[in-house]
């Protein structure tokens, strides 16, 4: 077995060893689900399709994936376990990257558990399934990109509750990229290219174009170079603060 | 093998470790003293590979640790300071999960689970979830970690604080067991370990490498070396008589049980003499002995002397 694929099973293994996944789970499907019939109008609008479903996910992870990523690094710098997993024959991207995946993979079970609602709306109408496997992807692809930018923040502190809002504070940001509420104040401090560039980084403008049914190369391309651009920031961070 | 060459550690302006060069062969237990924050964990978690050095060079069985460190950490067992574990793992699923980063596989996996569970007696906490075992367990695990790939070197940081003195005896007998043939390097306050386990020991203070030295010959550098004690019905008398023999530099009666302790001039033997005087001036004496020299003593002084000389 590889160093990583041991550090993957370990540490999905070890969200299952406590009552966290499952109350994590369980929050997850309730929310998304309250969200969708009250919030959303899921009969109301009277249409077999999952948007009022999946467009609540981005405010979901909002809170929910800091939660999850949170105790990432910060957990293993106090307990002082990272000392024992650096010193492990593992090279750092082996450590990083198998920690990333098992808490992906996490939140791709609790995705995956919400499936009830899919059979419903193939049992209630005849919804486009392509667009929902479109969607289902582009949820989890979100997800990956917030719990990238949390591990970062995680591995910069030992607290887990500035990790949390941080993480959330970022997130929140980077989901608004594209609105009104983080251009105008980019605006009336930095140029328009630097406002183009920001209202590009938009989390919620991409992940609508997914939800669209429509995978375009660059959506997808832009979560996982998200992905690859924090999960290099997290290696960095981590050798930079593992001493102290 | 372990060899360090101006091992450097900076912190900003704050120096952790200054120039450490060292070198362990197999077949050796180095002891690592100094007192608290003289840069012991910090060496030891260069050699680790888990801190980067700002400058110098370590070795782990020809391996260089920055520029190798795969191949040096796979040689290498490490206990860190506090003997950390996945708490929420019982003692079993933890030995897996470093069997399979170190990628132990088939009867040579099995057999090395078995012999550490048995050389550190865990089978009867195997199933226990890690952060409900007592400290000594806790330990244990984090030792059974550290020697289950076999490893040729062994750094261990305090591998024995927070035992009681039993575990604290099986745990330098496992340390000796295994001496034979690997490099070890283990840190410790505890200056009787060092006699017990060490064959070299090594004294840092403020980031810097003060003594290196077998500990019979730290014990040479005592002021109590050849030093003869005794317990008399009536020290001040004896005290007198004593001083006077020729090669007694001075006596001291120890104020708490008033023994008394006469001290060579420079490496004179005074035993025979001090027994002569005693016999002929058929003075009342008890416990008559030759001290060997104290290590806390001679840690002491060679740990508080860069502060006297800072501060001269």
């Amino acid at each position: 077995m590889s160093p990583a694929l041991a550090i993957f099973k370990r540490e999905l293994a070890s969200y299952f060893a406590t009552p966290v996944a499952y109350v994590f789970i369980v929050i997850f499907l309730v929310l998304a689900g309250a969200f969708t019939f009250y919030l959303g109008g899921f009969y109301e609008r009277g249409q077999a399709d999952l948007q009022p479903f999946f467009s609540f996910h981005p405010w979901l992870y909002l809170f929910l994936v800091p939660a999850v990523a949170m105790r990432l690094w910060s957990e293993e710098r106090k307990s002082g376990t990272i000392e024992l997993l650096l010193s492990l024959p593992v090279t750092m991207w082996q450590a990083v990257a198998g920690k990333f995946f098992a808490a992906w993979a996490f939140l791709g079970i609790a995705l995956a558990l919400t499936f009830p609602i899919w059979i419903t709306v193939n049992y209630l109408g005849d919804p486009d399934n392509g667009v929902i496997v479109a969607s289902y992807v582009g949820s989890f692809l979100m997800a990956g990109a917030f719990l990238a930018i949390g591990a970062c923040l995680s591995a910069a502190t030992r607290n887990q509750v500035i990790a949390f809002i941080l993480t959330a504070v970022v997130c929140f940001f980077l989901l608004l990229a594209g609105f009104p509420l983080v251009l105008d104040f980019v605006r009336a401090i930095a140029p328009q290219a630097v406002v183009d560039a920001i209202a590009s980084l938009s989390f919620l403008t991409h992940f609508a174009a997914i939800t669209k049914g429509v995978i375009d190369l660059r959506d997808v391309l832009f979560f996982l170079l998200t992905i690859g651009f924090w999960l290099y920031a997290s290696a960095v961070v981590i050798d930079l603060k593992k001493a102290d | 093998m372990i060899e360090t060459q101006q091992l450097s550690k900076r912190y900003g302006r704050f120096t952790a470790v200054d120039h450490i060069s060292f070198r362990v062969e197999p077949g050796q237990v180095l002891g690592f003293l100094g007192p608290n924050g003289a840069g012991k964990s910090t060496t030891m978690k260069m050699i680790a590979g888990f801190l980067a050095p700002t400058s110098g060079s370590i070795k782990v069985c020809g391996f260089d640790v920055q520029a190798q460190s795969i191949e040096a950490k796979r040689a290498l067992g490490y206990l860190p300071e506090g003997a950390p574990s996945y708490g929420e793992m019982n003692a079993r699923q933890f030995l897996e999960f470093v069997a399979d980063v170190r990628q132990l596989s088939g009867e040579k996996r099995r057999q090395r689970m078995d012999d550490v569970i048995g050389r550190l007696h865990l089978e009867p906490v195997l199933e226990q979830t890690i952060d409900t075992l007592s400290k000594g367990f806790r330990r244990r695990v984090g030792l059974a970690q550290a020697i289950l790939h076999d490893p040729q070197a062994l750094i261990l940081d305090e591998p024995t604080d927070g035992l009681d003195p039993n575990q604290k005896h099986e745990v330098r007998a496992l340390i000796q067991s295994m001496a034979r043939d690997r490099t070890i390097v283990i840190s410790t306050h505890i200056l009787e370990e060092v006699h017990a386990v060490c064959t070299r020991a090594v004294i840092i203070a403020g980031g810097r490498l003060l003594a290196d030295a077998t500990p019979t010959e730290l014990e040479m550098r005592s002021r109590y070396h050849g030093a003869v004690s005794l317990t008399a019905s009536n020290p001040v008398a004896v005290k007198d008589g004593l001083s006077r023999i020729d090669g007694v530099a001075a006596v001291e009666i120890d104020p708490q049980d008033g023994r008394l302790t006469a001290f060579p001039k420079n490496g004179q033997k005074i035993f025979e003499r001090v027994d002569g005087y005693l016999r002929e001036q058929k003075v009342a004496f008890s416990e008559l002995q030759l001290e060997q020299g104290r290590l806390d003593e001679v840690f002491r002084q060679i740990t508080t002397q860069p502060v006297a000389e800072a501060r001269a």
